[in-house]
């Protein structure tokens, strides 16, 4: 028999510290993989972000930098300025990258570095307990908006890949969902296209990947990947925003 | 003919391998792991096809395949 | 063979010849010529150069720049230095080696964009989060910023801190004879085991990180950290006196304001007056043992603090002097500077 699936060696062995049933751990495994698959291993840099996926640096099998909220892209510039030789990542949530890190992603974005960033947007602030986030639905409850999100009161949320892909700077930006299997294998091969951008020096390259947090949502996994597959996959559509070929 | 190897100790009992079994021959089973979760289990290995959906849902790494 | 260059070109020649390949900045007055300059002369020499979005940017590449082993810096002037806190604050708790050059502006808040030196506090006492320090340099001439600034990213490397050189207004902005060093050849330079230069796989994996979640893993590290302060002050004090041997009033000043009150010592001693200077070169670490050994002196009857603030060394001078003798203040702020007769009439009619 052949092994048609097993853990990849870009991660590590730390047991992840993820709620149950939150797709962090499927993003994470998707990224590794692909670092794995494209050759990164010994020329590879990420940079973890602050919320959810703060120990990040735990479970990538690679050089990593922690950066403070909303800054990954700023440390991964610096980082790819000085090692250009060097395959730089940022993972980064929707609190990090829509709220507190606007300006660090969009500057990153057109100013073209040849960094990738993976944007996890769950709709919440996950780490903190589930305060309204830049990317939180309308009508969406969350523990800063306990009727669910006003437009009036609250703004409206924000479409990164679309706001993004207005810039010259970006090579490759596209949105993917966590919700089942098949749509997992579509994640994958975004984000190696993502990184391909990289290797081959194109430009800024930006996967928005819609993932679910069941604990914050107050629902169970199952309900959790519905709501990624209707509600927030009806504002949030899947699909490329920005391909720059040559 | 397929296998699948849970590592029960990492398995945190979330179902999302469950649901996309496409021959549903998951289910959560009534032992708790050291952490406190009932982990998943394989009702039969045999009719498994080895198309790695549970994998490929597991956010935890759980599952391997053979095939 | 002497040069005549401003203040911030020559720091940012002396931050090249130093081994500096990288800046990421923005633009404030009064320091724009040294990211000005660095736009262009680094990528003579193999650096790079980011305009930086934001202040709060520009710190966050340096930390990634620094991290991954790189000897890189920024510059500002203080409402950026401010901007800069958060990123300052996780450096030192990531050990991460760089140099920052503040050239002092007026303040508060947008304050003014002439010389001053309100931003002592937050040099020398942390500004940021959290316990940490900073080396912080206090040069007084254009030649010792540039002999500061070459020296700078070694000392940053030392201790794995960052290394801060706090200039004013005027010290960027004037032009002065400065004799150039030598380019540093960088090839010898100890090899950065704990830098993220990519090639790290399993257990011999670096990760830059200022995040210590169990509360004794942080107190070590703190307690550590302290250590490195220690022999920090044990080796890189440094200052300078100026006829303080019969001195029975000794000014003190650093920086810019340390050069007018030698010039005011100079004019109290053709009057027959018995003043003396220190200067402190490392504002942090402070000189205290030299002001203690001062302030026991029997000759010595009292010191005169000279600042370009409201007041803020004065309180590390009275700290040091331990209450042995008094410790007066003469300043103007906002962007006004004395003049070495402003000193000498303070000092005729105060001290």
């Amino acid at each position: 028999m052949a092994v048609v699936f097993e853990k990849t060696k870009m991660l590590t062995d730390a047991p992840l510290h993820y709620c149950p049933g939150c797709t962090h751990g499927i993003a994470h495994r998707l990224v590794a993989e692909v670092l794995e698959e494209i050759g990164a291993e010994g020329h590879v840099v990420g940079v973890a972000p602050v919320g959810c996926a703060v120990f990040a640096y735990n479970y990538f099998n690679c050089d990593m930098q922690e950066a403070a909220h909303g800054r990954a892209p700023a440390v991964a510039t610096g980082i790819k300025r000085v090692t250009p030789q060097n395959i730089v990542f940022a993972y980064q949530g929707d609190g990090d990258l829509a709220s507190i890190g606007m300006a660090e992603i969009v500057h990153a974005a057109a100013r073209g570095e040849k960094i990738t960033v993976i944007f996890i947007n769950n709709t919440i602030y996950g780490m903190t307990g589930g305060q309204m986030a830049p990317t939180t639905l309308i009508g969406e409850k969350a523990t800063t908006c306990i009727y669910g999100r006003d437009a009036e009161k609250n703004g409206n949320p924000i479409k990164m890949c679309e706001l993004l892909a207005t810039l010259t700077g970006p090579s490759y930006i596209e949105r993917v969902a966590l919700y089942d299997a098949a749509h997992v294998r579509m994640a994958k091969k975004a984000i190696k296209k993502a990184f391909t951008h990289q290797v081959e020096n194109r430009g800024f390259s930006f996967i928005e990947i819609l993932s679910s947090c069941p604990t914050n949502w107050g629902m169970t996994p199952e309900q959790a990947l519905a709501f990624v597959k209707t509600d927030m996959q009806n504002f949030y559509p899947l699909g490329v925003f920005k391909e720059v070929t040559e | 003919m397929a296998k699948i190897t849970i590592k029960k100790e990492s398995c945190k009992g979330c179902g999302l391998c469950v649901l996309s079994c496409p021959k549903k021959l998951l289910q959560i089973s009534g032992t708790s792991n050291k952490n406190g979760y009932f982990v998943v289990e394989i009702t039969d290995m045999k009719a498994c096809i080895g198309c790695a959906s549970c994998a490929m849902m597991c956010p935890d790494c759980v599952i391997s395949v053979e095939k | 063979m002497k040069e005549l260059m401003k203040g911030n070109e020559a720091i940012a020649e002396a931050a090249i010849r130093g081994g500096c390949r990288a800046f990421f900045g923005y633009p404030i007055t009064p320091q724009n010529e040294i990211p000005e300059y660095m736009s262009w002369r680094l990528f003579e020499v193999g650096g790079t150069f980011v305009q930086a979005e934001s202040e709060v940017a520009s710190i966050n590449m340096l930390y990634g720049a620094c991290g991954a082993g790189a000897r890189a810096m920024t510059s500002s002037s203080s409402p950026g230095i401010s901007l800069m806190q958060e990123g300052i604050s996780y450096i030192c708790c990531a050990q991460v080696p760089c140099v920052i050059v503040n050239m002092v502006r007026g303040g508060p808040g947008l304050g003014g964009i002439q010389p001053a030196q309100g931003d002592y506090f937050q040099a020398t006492k942390g500004g940021g989060h959290g316990d940490y320090h900073m080396i912080v340099y206090g040069p007084s001439s254009v030649q010792e910023c540039v002999n500061i600034m070459y020296e700078a990213f070694d000392v940053a490397d030392k201790y794995r801190v960052p290394v801060m050189i706090l200039g004013d207004g005027m010290l960027g902005q004037i032009m002065e004879p400065v004799e150039l060093p030598p380019m540093k050849d960088l090839s010898n330079l100890p090899k950065k085991e704990w830098a993220t230069d990519g090639t790290g796989k399993g257990k011999d994996r670096r990760i830059i990180n200022s995040l210590l979640i169990n509360p004794d893993d942080l107190e070590a590290h703190n307690n550590y950290m302290l250590t490195v302060y220690e022999e920090i002050a044990k080796n890189e004090t440094r200052y300078e006196e100026y006829m303080t041997e019969d001195a029975e009033i000794v000014l003190t000043a650093y920086g810019t304001v340390a050069r007018i009150a030698k010039s005011a010592v100079n004019i109290m001693r053709a009057n027959g007056m018995k003043v003396g200077l220190i200067r402190p070169i490392t504002v942090y670490p402070f000189p205290n043992k030299a002001y203690k050994d001062l302030a026991e002196k029997a000759s010595v009857k009292e010191f005169v603090c000279v600042e370009l603030s409201v007041g803020q060394m004065i309180e590390d001078v009275k700290l040091a002097t331990e209450g042995k003798k008094p410790v007066k203040f003469f300043g103007r702020n906002g962007g006004n500077v004395m003049s070495p007769e402003d000193i000498v009439a303070y000092v005729t009619k105060e001290a």
